[in-house]
């Protein structure tokens, strides 16, 4: 459904802007807990980057570069990071999702390990959105075709 | 006067919510209910963040050695509680649109009329 | 880890669905096995819980270990720890009759719908199992749109199309239920269940509280199709495909209901709901309306599944109407209700559904020679079928029985009437079908009238269908030991 778009300045530019809204990405995954920002806003914005390349160049090209299997298997890794950070809380000893008690395998305080704690479910909430963005765009801007007989 | 001016928030969250509500029920396309329920769900967003401001309030961060007096923060919980909401509201308009696409394959139309 | 039961319930099943996404990509036949084990550990976890329940009270659970009201905390009660061994084990049991019904529908992507069934179920048994209201919209947010998708996958080709009526309807309930949550906060500034239920008798009078309970009814009216909010409920029951049929209608409108018990009767004090703002009367008589409209229909239906469609929601409509009588005996025939009921619909979805897979029609009028080729699915049927009329030692009489008694002891003799002309209309349904079934004559032209071979549907199916049947057996059997064990203490201490 989505044809290539052809004017030289559109491809160009998005070339050009791709790398930077990467690294804002990550900047705005990073900086969620001390400012505006945070996982799912940045996770979005990974997504943008992704559909941005697509709609500016063919999506079979941009399909190269982040297959279809590894946008599937991001999904899971992403949120499988959140719940096994929570998991590992568990099985050290206190209730779910309590970070504090990561401060015995990590070699930090308490209350830097609950920072930390807390940027690393950022960090799946990102990759998980990413991939959900790309994958909601790729379903509907083909149709619908893209996933039938793909991911066997 | 005070009434209508002074409550404006909720004056406009209510105005968009019964835009929304009309348009999910009373239009055709599919679409256009899609459109609908996506403005539904935003004025509740809406509603929820203006909850949380305050006149002259500020981020609710605190600086290194900086006194903290609760009332000049604005309350950060109905922002992140909205996150959440955004999240779903993403989801199902998703959702959604992929069984929108669904249905347009099989019926060749977006129009409820033509559907029966 | 038993001290953790409370977070296993809920964690391990969405694990399981993504570790099912990652690990279907190479290896496919370990989907199903996967699937198996997340829920059985899941029961096991909601059956531990809900023994300590028993033993030594309620458990508060703080997630991340934070203190409430500033932290998330699952608390498990008699009747959250009821429902949540409820729904664990009956999506057990309907899980392991997906593998031939899906297999056959769906040949290639068993492994996305195993994964969704998964996070259908952590949405349910996240919704018992939590203490802090915006974390129920959350988990009911989860549920509503695995169960979107599940439905949109049914053979029919009308089935998209009924997928998209629910996520509109759904979505202005949930919605609805959000501003709730909304007005709550913005008037006592907590959103921990038990905390509201401290803060919130000092503001009974002001309209923000009262405005916030009717949006909470009305919103979960629209997920449990209450009429006259069912419209959504037919279409998407009927086009989906069976087994999720059979494991939304037995699983979601029950966690609806006692996420309205919840609400009335935890959050806002009965007190609120029978005085203050004095709604029990019309929840009574849209509830009457929903019982006598669900059985109505349902005597005209044609289709299998469009019938117990209209029954689900005749039930729907008496759980909530056990509600309304707001005292004990009607809180406890409600209760019980919730626990019969899934039992009922499970049974009686599967074996339609078995039906669907053996002969691919569901029509009441083709249905003459089923009971030599599969008798014991339609014994199956029949057992579930005299359960929804309330014919004793069935578990549909017991939970009747109590609806009755807790109508007439609240001096409401229409709702009684109604409860005993409704049984008498799911009698002719039901009573029917047997007819149709069991006493018709085959057809002259049929060929093989005498001799009919058995042809049951395959043993991955029938044994689930089996489970239900004797379960809901049993449970008649075995409904005073339940009322004195967990659902006399599961009922608000007030009455």
């Amino acid at each position: 459904m989505i044809k290539q778009c052809d004017n030289v300045i559109v491809q160009s530019v998005s070339r050009f802007l791709t790398p930077f809204i990467l690294l804002f990405a990550l900047y705005v995954i990073a900086h969620g807990h001390y400012s505006p920002g945070g996982g799912f806003q940045g996770g979005c914005i990974l997504g943008a980057s992704f559909i941005l390349s697509m709609i500016a160049y063919d999506i079979a090209e941009v399909k190269r570069r982040m297959t279809e299997k590894m946008n599937t298997v991001l999904t899971g890794v992403g949120v499988l990071i959140y719940a096994g950070i929570g998991f590992i809380c568990l099985l050290l000893g206190a209730n779910y999702l309590d970070y504090g008690v990561l401060a015995e395998i990590l070699p930090v305080g308490t209350a830097k390990a609950r920072a930390l704690g807390t940027f690393g479910i950022e960090i799946g909430v990102g990759i998980t959105v990413m991939a959900v963005m790309v994958s909601i765009f790729l379903n509907l801007a083909s149709g619908g075709e893209h996933e039938e007989g793909s991911v066997e | 006067m005070e009434f209508v001016i002074g409550k404006y928030n909720y004056w406009f969250y209510i105005f968009l919510m019964m835009i929304g509500l009309y348009a999910m029920i009373a239009k055709k396309n599919l679409i256009k209910k899609l459109v609908g329920m996506n403005i539904f769900q935003t004025a509740i967003i809406l509603f929820f963040v203006s909850m949380g401001s305050k006149k002259g309030a500020t981020i609710p961060i605190i600086q290194a050695g900086q006194a903290v007096d609760a009332a000049h923060y604005m309350n950060p919980l109905p922002h992140v509680l909205m996150l959440t909401a955004i999240v779903v509201m993403v989801s199902t308009f998703g959702v959604a649109l992929a069984l929108a696409i669904l249905i347009y394959k099989r019926f060749k139309t977006l129009e409820e009329d033509e559907m029966q | 880890m038993i001290k953790n039961a409370p977070v296993l319930i809920i964690v391990v099943p969405l694990l399981a669905s993504l570790i099912n996404i990652i690990l279907g990509l190479r290896w496919r036949a370990l989907s199903f096995p996967l699937m198996l084990a997340a829920l059985s550990v899941s029961a096991a976890s909601s059956f531990i819980a809900l023994n300590t329940v028993i033993d030594s009270g309620t458990i508060h659970y703080r997630l991340g270990g934070w203190a409430p009201p500033w932290g998330i905390e699952y608390v498990i009660d008699h009747l959250s720890g009821f429902v949540a061994v409820i729904v664990s084990f009956v999506s057990l049991v309907i899980a392991v009759y997906t593998r031939k019904s899906i297999e056959r529908e769906f040949p290639g992507k068993t492994v996305y719908f195993h994964s969704i069934f998964l996070l259908l179920v952590t949405g349910l048994l996240g919704i018992v199992v939590t203490g802090d209201i915006f974390n129920i919209y959350v988990f009911l947010e989860i549920t509503s749109l695995a169960s979107y998708a599940l439905v949109a996958i049914g053979p029919d080709k009308r089935a998209p199309l009924a997928a998209f009526n629910y996520v509109i309807m759904g979505t202005i309930g949930a919605c609805f239920y959000l501003l709730g949550v909304g007005y709550l906060y913005i008037m006592t500034g907590t959103l921990n269940i038990a905390d509201l239920s401290r803060l919130l008798p000092g503001l009974y009078h002001s309209p923000v509280i009262q405005v916030a309970f009717a949006f909470f009814m009305v919103g979960i009216a629209l997920k449990i199709a209450l009429f006259p909010l069912h419209r959504w409920l037919p279409d998407a029951y009927t086009l989906a495909p069976s087994a999720v049929s059979a494991l939304v209608a037995s699983t979601m409108t029950k966690v609806g209901a006692y996420l309205m018990i919840r609400i009335i009767f935890t959050v806002f004090q009965p007190f609120f709901s029978i005085e203050v703002l004095p709604v029990m009367n019309l929840v009574g008589w849209v509830a009457a309306a929903a019982v006598i409209f669900g059985s109505g229909y349902a005597i005209a239906q044609t289709e299998l599944k469009r019938m117990l469609a209209y029954i689900l929601i005749a039930e729907v409509g008496y759980i909530v109407l056990g509600v309304s009588f707001a005292n004990r005996t009607g809180l406890t025939g409600s209760i019980l209700h919730i626990l019969n009921d899934s039992f009922m619909m499970a049974c009686l979805f599967l074996a339609v559904g078995a039906i669907a897979y053996k002969t691919k029609n569901t029509n009441i009028a083709s249905l003459s020679h089923i009971h030599k080729t599969m008798p014991i699915t339609m014994a199956a049927f029949v057992v579930g079928g005299i359960s929804v009329v309330g014919i004793p030692p069935t578990a549909g009489f017991f939970s009747k029985w109590y609806l009755v008694l807790g109508a007439i002891e609240a001096g409401k003799w229409v709702f009684a009437a109604v409860l005993l002309i409704s049984s008498l209309m799911t009698a002719i349904v039901f009573f029917r079908i047997i007819e149709r079934v069991y006493f018709t004559a085959a057809d002259p032209g049929h060929g093989k009238s005498a001799r009919a071979v058995m042809d049951e549907a395959p043993l991955g199916m029938l044994v689930p269908v089996l489970v239900m049947a004797v379960g809901v057996l049993i449970l008649g059997l075995f409904s005073g030991r339940i009322i004195t064990t967990v659902i006399q203490f599961a009922v608000p201490s007030v009455f």
